[in-house]
């Protein structure tokens, strides 16, 4: 269903596990349009979802579907996982993320997905959008405003606050934290939960990277901030909220911090 | 089908150089603070492989300035290199101590030795040790398109700030 509201559009789906909420702004998109787009989120959801026993990933864990045999999507998706795990130092490991040792590439395949999303949008002539899927986000043109759209990082403790507000166009956004779920991300690279960190919200150009660089950051704990800065600081930046009470952020990232009696963040990050 | 075999197990060997490599800043004994100059492993081009380095010998050559040396080993001619590691730095973040590859006069590549406990990778882009900045946690409230946080549950959304957004633009 979508909803048209001051030239924008809207659209709530429940998909993936989450929710994934769609903003448009003009120039607007058909119906028809949006409607693909959710019909391709849910077909994702189906081939690559670990609690559906019929999906192409449950097939490859048994065993009963060969990787080479798989489709391009999930064949691309794992090779892209398999990148991850040597870029990170194993930080991201979609092989050893969960504690049976299986394949779970659901940590990228988000990400991936509303990536494609977005694709979908822009071929369809939009330029200014926001895609939300579970606190994760592609952000494309500007807002309704005419600005940067403004993107409130959630405070770990309080569900109706903020920590700070990003104003970023052409960006994705993510945060991986412990305040949702509990402490489900493990380190892969000890088994052991991830500690140091509440939260950690990675800007950068892919939803994809970014999203698995928040988890890889989040598991790597402050250090993390560090590894990110120096091997991908050129396009990537963090921002984390620490267990005792601090906010630690990569200089890349007052490019987009909306600062309280500072000239506003461009949202534009530096070429 | 015989030659793609062939490219599958040279990838396949490449990614498990590449495992190894991420693996060996740890284990790289730390070195005396000052320069040391190490003959560069048999291969003709620069590694950023730490572990190449590991079993040569570091002649301590305090004060004097780092003499490139050519690499042997190979049969093709390359330009005079050197591998060069600097001194043992206390930062914040831990000790850190870069080493640098220099081929033909020109830096060719960082590599960090020595690395804050936790890191694994060994390629770093810069010399310099990234700044973080820092302040006390706070709570606010702010005008805002969206809301990024950590995955939450369609139950968990209900209740979400990202909800309440939706409904207002909805409403």
């Amino acid at each position: 269903m979508t909803v048209q509201v001051v030239g924008g559009l809207r659209w709530v789906e429940h998909v993936m596990g989450t929710t994934v909420s769609i903003h448009v702004e003009p120039p607007l998109v058909p119906d028809e349009i949006l409607r693909q787009v959710v019909a391709a989120l849910h077909d994702i959801d189906r081939r690559f979802s670990t609690y559906k026993p019929d999906s192409e990933i449950s097939r490859l864990v048994r065993g009963e579907l060969e990787e080479a045999d798989a489709s391009p999507d999930v064949r691309h998706v794992i090779a892209a996982c398999e990148h991850l795990a040597i870029a990170t130092g194993g930080a991201f490991d979609a092989r050893r993320h969960r504690a049976d040792g299986r394949l779970d590439p659901s940590g990228f395949v988000k990400g991936w997905a509303i990536e494609e999303a977005a694709w979908q949008l822009d071929a369809a002539g939009g330029r200014n959008y926001c895609i939300n899927a579970g606190g994760d986000i592609v952000e494309r043109g500007l807002a309704a405003t005419g600005m940067p759209w403004r993107v409130g990082i959630r405070h770990p403790d309080h569900a109706d606050r903020i920590a700070a507000v990003l104003a970023v166009s052409d960006r994705a956004v993510a945060t991986s934290g412990d305040y949702e779920r509990g402490r489900h991300i493990t380190d892969p690279r000890t088994g052991r939960a991830a500690t140091g960190l509440r939260s950690v919200t990675v800007v950068g150009p892919g939803l994809a990277f970014t999203d698995a660089y928040a988890t890889a950051v989040y598991a790597m704990g402050l250090d993390g901030l560090t590894w990110l800065a120096t091997e991908r600081g050129v396009d990537h930046a963090a921002y984390a909220i620490t267990d005792d009470g601090r906010a630690v952020w990569t200089e890349g990232m007052d490019a987009y911090l909306v600062r309280e009696g500072r000239s506003p963040a461009s949202g534009v990050p530096p070429t | 089908m015989p030659k793609r075999g062939i490219a599958a197990l040279a990838i396949t060997a490449v990614a498990l150089v590449l495992l190894l490599s991420f693996k060996t800043p740890d284990v790289v004994p730390a070195r005396n603070g000052g320069v040391a100059i190490v003959e560069p492993g048999s291969t003709a081009t620069p590694t950023p492989a730490t572990g190449s380095t590991s079993g040569s010998t570091a002649a301590p050559a305090a004060g004097a300035t780092p003499a490139p040396t050519t690499s042997t080993g190979s049969g093709t001619t390359s330009a005079p290199s050197a591998t060069i590691d600097g001194p043992v730095v206390d930062t914040r973040y831990g000790a850190i101590q870069v080493e640098i590859v220099v081929s033909g006069g020109q830096l060719q590549d960082v590599v960090a030795v020595q690395l804050p406990a936790g890191r694994r990778s060994g390629q770093i882009s810069n010399v310099a040790a990234p700044i973080l900045r820092e302040e006390a946690l706070q709570a606010q409230s702010a005008s805002i398109d969206t809301v990024s946080g950590a995955t939450y549950t369609s139950d968990a959304y209900e209740q979400s700030l990202q909800a309440a957004l939706d409904q207002a633009g909805l409403g």
